[in-house]
């Protein structure tokens, strides 16, 4: 997600009042209003609308969908002069394949426009750009460098030059290691043998793309008038609609757009592209009675041209991969305040998901003895679900963990048992007798080591002993029809007090155990009162109704 | 008069005829009562008018831990006067051990006798140097203590000047705040205690052993209660408040005639991701963003895998893709989900075009790796919706959202467009907040893409399809700021969560 800011007063004066219809007019056009105060507007753009990125092109679409100027906006550009190339090398195939460029010339440029053009760079790289992985910009004084211009892979120890924000020469690999944007963007060359750069035509470093800039050759200055642009990547067409969005906006600040040659190709190359747009489609699926005119009148809203049921695209448009796209600007010109809402009449049996029903079933019967329903993260803590149970870590196995969690919460829970115990730890203060009860999904690896889900119910209650736990087992399993069998455990559990705690045995299958837990586990959660608790899995019994 | 009479309790009758100018002390022991019951009926007889109760704070001093001890045994000092009274002349050593003493009374002992020239100490040795009478004489702390507990505004100079040498030494006199209270009977009261009626008897409890016979009810009064009075409070067994709303949410969808779909929480990216038109670069698919499991799982049948890679690399049903080169082990990556909307793609793959017309919900738990504040965590609940059928539109997604809005308590909606990889038109749902005067997002909708729509289903059809976060409805209704209280599990609180009340 990308937020922009705008300047309010220049919004004012060149778009209109931003009265409360005008941020509700903003907010329809598919551009959230995120805040406003007396200097700035912030708008959430979509990242589907790269293009929105910039005031100039947030201006030219938003003017055209209040039917200031509706329609396609043409840009004149200019064929490439002499030496307008870039000679593309076959040693960027392995690292940074391609890239698009383009020449603007007669900027007048000021602080707010050197700003908006970093800060365009900045939103690209972020959205469509994917942190500069798939898309690096460079912007360039021409009256500093010389064309035509190289882009080609060196080793990085035959890359020296100065980076933006630095005092000296470093090397390519020096810059990956020792540079602050050097550090942050290394990822993005590790192990490449050659690192890309852009040269002019003295051999001079203009950039190390996708990390950074020459101090030289890279900055954009006051005086800067006419200015170079690359964008570098490995999907051309992300690069073309990058380098439109970029060359539009600078031809919006008062411009002209040249285009250049590279390798066999000439960009930005500002080919439109037409869509078939059916009329019957577009009212059968916005449920609408358009005729061929408001068509024409609400698509050319959005910035396209429209004739015959076929649409012109704009070429700084990304997102518009199927004729639904377009269907989608009607509805937005169309004004979503607009639609009526219906039901249709189709008539289909509802139901809830049986597993639920028996759940709820269960919960009644509990809360009817005075059990309190508690509900607990899915994920859990090592120490919680291991240590305090008295198992370490390393006997255990068959748990899952999780990637790279931004919590201590890094495993998935294997019972609700630890919870309830975690529970009753944290509410000492609370009054007792406590009875509480968990339905829910516990997660482990199956034979195969594969994940697997099951549904859980734990039970415990404080003070309490065996008898009381089995008193709420029998009420709860007499009014579910289950007969059960309390057995000896094949295996002691290290929970629970030896010859105080049972496997729960439902057609001849274990589906649990309850049992009074062992002193030396509720010194480990520092209870001081005595808790029996039992947890079984409810597949079984779900399979019975 | 006869009423009020009848309503007397029977502590309240016990207590009534000792009242006049009494302290609570005094009236528990006439009346043979403990001190709770004792406050209990004066706080009853002052609701009746009976008595004027005041309340008067006061500064109280009263012994402390070893004061009270000393007025049984004797100060320390007089224990060691005793001693040296036998000897006249001891070794301190020999004082120290015959008094048992401990060493702390030992030295205080010494000095406050020094101070008093009662004895003197030279070479190691006390000397007594007290005649007979000054031994027998009651020292002013002893005194003192003996006419404790007294106020501390009817301390004479003597007094006073004891309390300040006592309150050096440890826990033997201290100054409490005390309530005492001042009960005056009111005229109403007097007419009550001067009433024949008081002596009547009145039937408390009704009990079994009153029920066995007719003569022990009939012709007799049953004592008359405050019915207004306050009762302890009971608190019983529950669900838990999130899961009333969500049985709710269940009973809204079902009404609206949709059947509930259920599945894994850990699902594999290709269902999560990839069947939803999700590129494998979008940042959705990012370890910052969302839980991997190390594990990996299968693909679905070939048919349907080849479908959704045709969909991200080249398109389907007109249109352009991805335009990248899908990979399927990227697929096969185990994540915890995070939406219920791969329940819906699930499920669509598996509706065959003889069922329609289909409408499918699910209320479940969703995952993002998250840190945890009072707005995010990393476990959310999310409802889900389908509808599919061939005649459906943009008008009637809005239908169903409004309508399941309007049941969960929001009126004032609207509809503003949105983007999602996996819907177009796509739809955010805002809320204007009566109170704040603003519009509050309640969740995303839409019409699922053709490149969703045709691997799965085969068809090219519109399914309606949303997925609002239900996290904000539930602490919307139950008033809840912060979202860790979803989790908290504090007993005492779930106690008093009152009932979900939408109907």
């Amino acid at each position: 997600m990308a937020n922009v800011k705008f300047n309010r007063a220049v919004f004012e004066k060149e778009i209109g009042k931003l009265d409360e219809k005008m941020q509700e007019r903003i907010s329809l056009f598919g551009t959230p209003v995120e805040s406003l105060n007396e200097e700035t507007l912030e708008l959430e753009i979509f990242p589907n609308r790269p293009d929105l990125l910039s005031y100039q092109g947030f201006k030219r679409s938003f003017l055209s969908f209040l039917e200031e100027k509706t329609g396609f906006k043409n840009y004149p550009f200019n064929k490439p002069e002499k030496d307008y190339e870039v000679k593309v090398d076959s040693s960027v195939k392995d690292v940074r394949p391609f890239t698009a460029c383009a020449i603007v010339r007669g900027l007048k440029l000021d602080d707010p426009k050197i700003k908006e053009i970093i800060e365009i760079q900045e939103k690209l790289h972020a959205t469509v750009g994917r942190q500069r992985k798939k898309l690096a910009i460079g912007v360039y004084p021409l009256e500093k460098i010389s064309l035509p211009i190289n882009y080609k892979a060196l080793e990085p120890d035959k890359i020296k030059f100065q980076p933006l924000e630095s005092q000296k020469e470093m090397s390519g690999l020096e810059i990956l290691q020792k540079h602050p944007t050097g550090k942050e963007f290394a990822h993005l060359l590790a192990g490449k043998i050659k690192f890309p750069v852009f040269t002019d035509s003295k051999g001079e470093i203009l950039s190390m793309p996708p990390i950074i800039n020459s101090e030289i050759t890279g900055r954009v200055s006051l005086d800067t008038k006419d200015v170079f642009i690359e964008c570098s990547g490995f999907d051309f067409f992300v690069l073309e609609k990058a380098l439109t969005i970029i060359v539009t906006t600078l031809a919006d600040m008062g411009g002209k757009i040249y285009q250049m040659k590279v390798k066999d190709k000439v960009t930005p190359d500002f080919k439109t592209e037409t869509l078939n747009l059916s009329l019957e489609k577009t009212n059968r699926i916005l449920g609408l009675e358009l005729d061929q005119k408001n068509l024409k009148k609400l698509i050319e809203k959005m910035g396209h041209n429209y004739k015959d049921g076929k649409v012109e695209i704009p070429p700084w448009r990304m997102d518009i991969l199927h004729e639904i796209d377009l269907i989608e600007d009607v509805a937005i010109a169309y004004g979503y305040e607009n639609f009526e809402p219906i039901i249709p009449s189709i008539s289909t049996i509802g139901g809830e998901n049986s597993r639920e029903v028996i759940k709820r079933k269960i919960s009644e019967i509990l809360a009817g003895l005075g059990l309190l329903e508690v509900s607990n993260y899915h994920l859990t803590k090592k120490p919680d679900q291991f240590t305090k149970m008295g198992v370490s870590e390393k006997e255990e196995f068959g748990f899952i963990e999780l990637e790279s969690s931004k919590t201590e919460f890094n495993i998935m829970r294997k019972d609700l048992t630890h919870y309830l115990l975690k529970i009753l730890s944290e509410n000492v203060d609370s009054e007792y007798p406590q009875k509480i009860f968990e339905m829910g999904r516990i997660f482990f690896l199956d034979k195969n080591k594969r994940i697997a889900e099951e549904e859980r119910l734990s039970i415990a209650v404080t003070p309490g002993n065996f008898t009381d736990l089995k008193q709420i087992l029998d009420y709860l399993f007499y009014n579910l029809d289950i007969k059960y069998e309390i057995r000896e455990p094949v295996k002691e559990s290290l929970h629970f007090v030896e010859g105080r705690g049972g496997d729960i045995i439902y057609e001849g299958e274990k589906i649990g155990s309850m049992g009074e837990v062992h002193p030396k586990i509720l010194k480990n959660w520092k209870i001081k009162m005595p808790v029996s608790l039992l947890e079984i899995s409810l597949e079984k019994i779900f399979q019975k109704f | 008069m006869k009423k009020l009479i009848e309503s007397l309790s029977v502590i309240e009758k016990k207590v009534l005829p000792y009242l006049e100018g009494k302290s609570i002390s005094e009236i528990c022991k006439k009346s043979n009562l403990d001190k709770v019951s004792v406050l209990r009926a004066l706080e009853y007889l002052q609701n009746k008018k009976i008595i004027e109760l005041e309340t008067e704070k006061k500064k109280v001093v009263d012994v402390g831990v070893n004061g009270a001890l000393y007025r049984k045994k004797g100060l320390p000092e007089r224990r060691l006067l005793f001693l040296l009274k036998e000897k006249r002349i001891a070794s301190i050593k020999d004082a120290e051990k015959e008094s048992r003493l401990n060493p702390e009374e030992f030295k205080v002992s010494l000095g406050v006798l020094k101070e008093k020239a009662l004895i003197e100490i030279k070479n190691g040795k006390i000397i007594l140097s007290a005649s007979k009478e000054e031994i027998s004489k009651k020292s002013l702390e002893e005194i003192f203590i003996e006419s404790l507990p007294i106020d501390e505004d009817n301390l004479t100079d003597e007094q006073k000047f004891s309390l300040k040498n006592l309150l050096k030494r440890k826990n033997i006199v201290e100054i409490e705040e005390r309530k005492k209270f001042l009960i005056k009977i009111t005229s109403l009261g007097r007419e009550v205690m001067n009433s024949k009626d008081i002596s009547k008897e009145l039937i408390e409890q009704i009990t079994s052993e009153i029920l066995k016979k007719e003569q022990n009810w009939k012709n007799k009064k049953f004592r008359r209660y405050d019915i207004t009075l306050k009762v302890p409070k009971i608190h019983g067994g529950k669900r838990h408040f999130v899961n009333y709303a969500i049985d709710y949410g269940r009973k809204v969808w079902t009404e609206m005639g949709f059947e509930e779909m259920g599945g894994n929480i850990a699902q594999s990216s290709f269902w999560n991701f990839d069947a939803l038109f999700t590129a494998q670069d979008h940042p959705v698919r990012d370890m910052q963003d969302t839980f991997f499991l190390s594990q990996k799982t299968e693909l679905p049948e070939k048919r349907l895998t080849e479908s959704v890679r045709l969909s991200h690399e080249k398109g389907v049903s007109g249109s352009k893709g991805w335009n990248y080169n899908w990979n399927e082990e990227e697929g096969k990556r185990m994540v915890l989900r995070t939406h219920t909307t791969v329940l819906s793609a699930r499920t669509l793959a598996d509706t065959k075009k003889e069922d329609f017309p289909k409408k499918y919900f699910a209320i479940g738990k969703c995952f993002r790796n998250e840190t945890v504040d009072w707005s995010h965590g990393f476990e959310f609940n999310q409802t889900e919706g389908i509808v599919i059928d061939p005649k459906l539109n943009f008008r009637h997604l809005l239908g169903y959202l409004k309508q399941f809005f309007k049941k969960m308590g929001y009126e004032k909606i609207r509809f503003t467009p949105a983007y999602f990889p996996y819907t177009e038109p796509s739809v955010e749902i805002h809320w204007f907040h009566p109170e704040k005067k603003i519009w509050l997002e309640l969740g995303g909708a839409g019409i699922l893409r053709p490149e969703v729509v045709v691997p799965l289903l085969g068809l090219d059809i519109s399914v309606l399809a949303w997925g609002p976060g239900f996290d904000r409805i539930l602490m919307d209704y139950y008033q809840i700021k912060d979202l860790r209280e979803l989790y908290k599990n504090d007993i005492t609180q779930l106690r008093k969560m009152k009932s979900w009340m939408r109907v």
